[in-house]
C-alpha cells in the first residue's frame, strides 16, 4: 500500500506520519505538497495534524483551496483512500469530504493528552483491525475538536453507522467527563457515506511505538494497510 | 470603496468564548448583560468594482471563504 502524507505550510505531524507508516509499519510513503497537482499514485492520501496555513481564519479553511486538494477530491470521488488526522480532520470538514464543523473546545483550553475511545463501526477499512466496541487509547492534541453537525445531520450519519470512534472512558462508557471537547454525541471519528473516507481527531501515529505511551494508534494504520471493509 | 463583513455563530450553535466573556462582564458588575455573542470583523478595500457587482460578489465571498455557512452567519455593508 502506498501512502501520500501532504505537506501544508504549517502541518507539524507531517515527518511523525511519515515515520509511522514507513519506519514502523514498513509500508510505501511519500510527502505530497500541498501546491503541486500530482499525487504520486497513492493509494491513500493522509492529511496531517498541524496548523495548515497557521489556521488563520479557521482550522482547515484556508487549507481547502490548496491546488493538491482538487486531486485529493478527484481521488475521493472515485474511491480511494482518504485520511484525516487532527487538524486533516478539520480540512476533510471545510472541505465538504465529511458532514459537520468544528467548535472551540468547550472548556476554551488546548487539550494535548492520551484519552480513551470506544470503536462504534469495526466495518469500516479504516477499523477492520479493531473489535466492536473495544476501547483505544489514542492522544489528541488540538483547540477545535469540538464537533458540531446539525440535529438531521447527526441523525443521517449515526443512521449510516458513519460515527467510527466516540470519545468514552476507560470502560467505554459514554460520559460527559470522557467528552473531553464537548463534541456532539461524543464523536471523535467518523466516515463518509461511501465509507473510503475518515476523519479522526486523535493521533494514531503519536500511538504506534511502544516508545511513544501506546501502540493503540497501530490498529488504525494497521487496518488501512490490510486495505479492506470487513 | 470599503464594505465591513461581519461573521458570527448562528443562533442555535453554543459559543463558549461569547460565554465566557460574558460571565468576566457579569462578575465586573455588569449585571445588565443579557447574552455576548462572539463574530469576526473583516473590512474589504475593493477597488475596479461598481457598487452593483460589489453587491453581488461580497455574499459570494462571505459564504465561500469567510464564513462556514455550517456554523456562522454573516451581514455586511458598505462603509461610508
Amino acid at each position: 500500500m502506498k501512502f501520500g502524507v501532504v505537506v501544508f505550510p504549517g502541518s507539524n505531524c507531517d515527518s511523525d506520519t511519515l515515520h509511522a507508516l514507513r519506519d514502523v509499519l514498513n509500508q510505501d510513503a511519500v510527502f505530497l505538497w500541498h501546491k503541486d497537482h500530482d499525487l504520486k499514485g497513492v493509494d491513500c492520501v493522509v492529511l496531517p495534524g498541524g496548523f495548515a496555513h497557521g489556521d488563520y481564519l479557521r482550522s482547515g479553511a484556508i487549507a481547502k483551496f490548496s491546488p493538491l486538494m482538487r486531486e485529493v477530491g478527484e481521488h475521493a470521488a472515485r474511491g480511494g483512500l482518504v485520511l484525516g488526522i487532527c487538524n486533516g480532520f478539520q480540512v476533510l470538514l471545510e472541505l465538504g469530504l465529511l458532514p459537520g464543523a468544528m467548535l472551540r473546545n468547550k472548556n476554551l483550553k488546548f487539550l494535548c493528552r492520551f484519552v480513551t475511545l470506544r470503536v462504534e463501526n469495526e466495518r469500516t477499512v479504516f477499523t477492520n483491525r479493531a473489535r466492536k466496541g473495544q476501547v483505544l487509547r489514542i492522544p489528541i492534541a488540538h483547540f477545535d475538536g469540538n464537533y458540531y453537525a446539525p440535529p438531521k445531520v447527526l441523525d443521517d450519519v449515526e443512521r449510516n453507522s458513519q460515527v467510527v470512534l466516540r470519545y468514552a472512558d476507560e470502560q467505554g462508557r459514554l460520559t460527559e467527563e470522557a467528552n473531553v471537547n464537548g463534541s456532539m454525541r461524543s464523536i471523535a471519528g467518523l466516515v463518509n457515506k461511501a465509507g473510503n473516507v475518515m476523519g479522526l481527531m486523535p493521533h494514531p501515529e503519536r500511538a504506534s511505538e511502544a516508545l511513544l505511551g501506546g501502540t493503540d494508534g497501530r490498529v488504525i494504520l494497521e487496518s488501512v494497510i490490510r486495505g479492506r471493509a470487513s | 470603496m470599503k464594505v465591513r463583513i461581519l461573521v458570527s455563530f448562528k443562533n442555535s450553535v453554543l459559543d463558549p468564548q461569547g460565554q465566557t466573556v460574558k460571565n468576566a462582564l457579569l462578575t465586573l458588575g455588569y449585571g445588565f448583560v443579557k447574552d455576548v455573542r462572539q463574530g469576526k470583523v473583516f473590512e474589504l478595500d475593493l477597488e475596479g468594482i461598481d457598487e452593483a457587482e460589489a453587491r453581488r460578489l461580497i455574499p459570494e465571498i462571505a459564504d465561500k471563504v469567510l464564513a462556514n455557512p455550517i456554523i456562522e452567519k454573516f451581514s455586511w455593508d458598505i462603509m461610508p
